[in-house]
């Protein structure tokens, strides 16, 4: 669990973070979303003393993140960049085996953590393990920058805009890996983000800041439902209601009976059903799991969740 | 365009631009006189035509292998063809200069000398350019580079210990001063070598605290921009007066070697020159490492030792490296001016040359020097190259 509390940074003349509060509870995704100038990037790296704050401080587990020396706090915090920051002389091994390194693992457990992560995010180890990061492709550089991050089994993930150099199908692929991997390990993330669909997706709770100020801290639905104020309202955009549907499971609308087509997975988002409703011109949908038939799914009710709440 | 393309597009024999510039100097080359005689190693020589210079079979070889060396330079050809012929020419060329040498001394005549010419020189740099530009093109790696160097160095060991070069006048001016030369040898190397790596050890912690404390930094590097521009000669000159002092006046300084003239100025000198390259060499590659690899590092609980160590200084070294390149090559050349204040080294040679105007006195310092500059710039280039493999370029 992160607690931050009321935590300003100054430089200057200007507060970058103006007394912010919050509080992450243990194995939740806290997505911290704004504008570039917002203080999201600040108030991450206060959080494993990157930037040391002005004033406020912030709890780990209820303990001052200032009772030990910042480099002994971050090893047991993952960190993971835009960019990866891979060290670029370094085999995939090396970087993956940067902080069991510093932290004195022997040779055989590094070793056996290196590959139990690369087999984790897909990538052969006897295969990758010697490469070079310049020899890697932008969503691999990617994974071995969030493996790398969380090669000693930190309970906390610190990441600053993790998927924002990759192109948009292999950023949903990544998206989708970081959620597996973050409920294998009951891992407390906060993750900085502009892009408010990100944001929706991966978030358990959203913290919306601008020009240093907390807005508005709440769950994604709360947020699109209700946002506290114009701005926040300006950044979720236009399609709100889209962004609603894309929250949702057709698995929680099925209803029986029967209908005509192609049948989409129960798994499916209510989104992808609306569309699939549209494209083909058809007022219901047969929902499938497994393959099985278990219902339908209509228009109606589709478009009865995208209204605004009442 | 790829090469291939290039010539099926074109008609089967193509002009080479550079090629046709070879050729004009190896022209010009081949018509100026290709050894100088001199009746003794003072006056003024006269020069010796390719076909009076050497016996008959021998100067038809030779224009044969001149002729067919700008046929192929003119004609566009792999690379690899233009390398091998070039090399071959030159193989001739250095040969039938020492043939030469042979042929014109008079039997038993220990005052006559016989000098390369102009023309020699002419053929040796055009073909030399032809070897370069296809080395260029070829782009070999690295060890390749350093074993052709070994091989040419070879070639040439074999043409000095084979004797065929024995009737040059550089190596008769050689063989009256066989000691002194290997002494001056030693402290050339000494000097040039030794000046760079005090100043390697001296420079890079410099560069790095000139990193880490912007202040110092500009008040570093303005200092050694000033020392850098004092001529060579002055800075020399200008070093007497305070270390004659330093001797005079400071317990044990004499005893362990410090003194207004010899080898100390000359290494402080150098010493002096060599700084900026290195301590601006250490402050750019530590600037150019990716910021990301460094927040990373910080942000995984690397302590500021770790980092500087591990990521830090291991990204700037092929920049680093560079500089001490530079600084190698810088020094192995200004080694000959440490002569002119006691310090010995091969400028020794030149400056007696000089006095005496025996140029081959001159050429008996300076040819060793350009030797040991090139050879030192293949072989850390060869190893600037092989360090930033990987990685490095993204």
């Amino acid at each position: 669990m992160i607690e931050i509390q009321d935590l300003t940074k100054v430089y200057g003349e200007t507060a970058v973070v103006d007394s912010v509060s919050l509080t992450v509870p243990a194995g939740q995704i806290c997505v911290v979303v704004g504008t570039s100038g917002s203080g999201k990037t600040t108030l991450m790296r206060m959080i494993n003393r990157l930037v040391e704050p002005t004033s406020g401080q912030v709890l780990i587990d209820g303990q001052d993140t200032r009772a030990e020396p910042p480099h002994m706090l971050r090893r047991r915090i993952g960190y993971a960049i835009q960019g990866h920051g891979l060290f670029p002389h370094r085999t995939v091994a090396e970087n993956i085996g940067t902080v069991p390194k510093l932290l004195g693992w022997d040779k055989a457990r590094t070793d056996a953590r290196i590959d139990e992560l690369l087999t984790l995010f897909q990538l052969d180890p006897a295969e990758y393990r010697d490469r070079l990061p310049s020899e890697l492709s932008g969503g691999q550089q990617q994974r071995v920058g969030v493996a790398r991050a969380l090669a000693a089994g930190p309970n906390i993930l610190l990441m600053d805009e993790p998927f924002g150099a990759l192109d948009p199908v292999i950023r949903a692929k990544a998206q989708d890996d970081l959620l597996a991997i973050q409920r294998r390990f009951e891992t407390t993330v906060v993750l900085v983000t502009h892009d408010m669909e990100e944001a929706i997706h991966l978030g358990n709770k959203i913290a919306v800041m601008d020009a240093g100020k907390l807005l508005q801290y709440a769950t994604p639905e709360e947020i699109i439902a209700n946002p506290a104020t114009e701005f926040v309202a300006e950044l979720i955009g236009g399609d709100r209601s889209f962004r609603l549907l894309s929250l949702s499971k057709v698995v929680a609308f099925v209803e029986p009976g029967e209908a005509q087509g192609e049948p989409i997975d129960s798994g499916a988002n209510l989104r992808e059903a609306y569309a699939e409703c549209l494209w083909s011109g058809r007022e219901a949908l047969p929902v499938t799991r497994d393959g099985e038939h278990i219902g339908r799914i209509t228009l109606t009710e589709l478009a009865r969740h995208a209204a605004r709440p009442q | 365009m790829t090469l291939a393309t290039a010539t099926s597009a074109r008609p089967a024999l193509a002009f080479d631009k550079l090629g046709v510039l070879i050729a004009l100097v190896a022209v010009a080359g081949a018509f100026l006189p290709f050894s100088i005689f001199r009746a003794n190693r003072i006056v003024l020589g006269e020069g010796r035509m390719l076909i009076d210079a050497l016996d008959g079979p021998s100067a038809w070889l030779t224009i044969a292998a001149i002729a067919v060396g700008i046929l192929v330079a003119l004609i566009r050809l792999a690379p690899a063809v233009k390398l091998a012929i070039a090399l071959a020419v030159l193989a001739v060329a250095f040969v039938m200069i020492g043939r030469s040498a042979t042929y014109l001394t008079p039997a038993d005549n220990t005052f006559a000398r016989v000098s390369p010419g102009a023309g020699f020189w002419l053929l040796t740099f055009a073909f030399a350019l032809m070897v370069a530009d296809a080395l260029t093109r070829l782009r070999f790696r690295p060890w390749p580079r350093i074993a052709m160097l070994a091989a040419v160095g070879a070639a040439l060991w074999l043409l000095l210990w084979s004797g065929a070069w024995n009737d040059l006048s550089i190596l008769k001016e050689y063989a009256n001063r066989a000691s002194a030369f290997w002494n001056e040898a030693r402290t050339h190397l000494l000097l040039a070598f030794g000046s760079v790596a005090v100043a390697t050890v001296a420079g890079v912690p410099l560069g790095i605290l000139c990193y880490r404390v912007r202040p110092v930094r500009a008040a570093v590097l303005n200092v050694l921009n000033i020392v850098q521009t004092i001529p060579s000669i002055a800075l020399f000159g200008l070093l007497i007066a305070p270390l004659a002092w330093v001797a005079a006046n400071v317990p044990g300084a004499s005893t362990i070697g410090i003194s207004g003239i010899g080898t100390t100025p000359a290494m402080v000198a150098l010493f002096a020159y060599s700084l900026l390259p290195i301590v601006a060499n250490t402050v750019v590659g530590l600037e150019n490492v990716p910021e990301a690899a460094n927040d990373a590092a910080r942000g995984m609980g690397m302590t500021g030792g770790q980092r500087l160590m591990s990521v830090e200084l291991p990204l700037a070294f092929p920049v680093i490296l560079t500089g001490i390149r530079i600084v190698l090559v810088q020094n192995i050349g200004l080694a000959t001016i440490a002569a002119l204040i006691g310090g010995g080294g091969f400028g020794v040679f030149v400056f007696q040359g000089i006095g005496q105007t025996a140029m081959d006195l001159v050429l008996l310092g300076a040819v060793p020097t350009v030797a040991l500059a090139f050879a030192a710039a293949v072989v850390l280039d060869a190893i600037v190259e092989m360090v930033s493999v990987g990685g490095r370029t993204q």
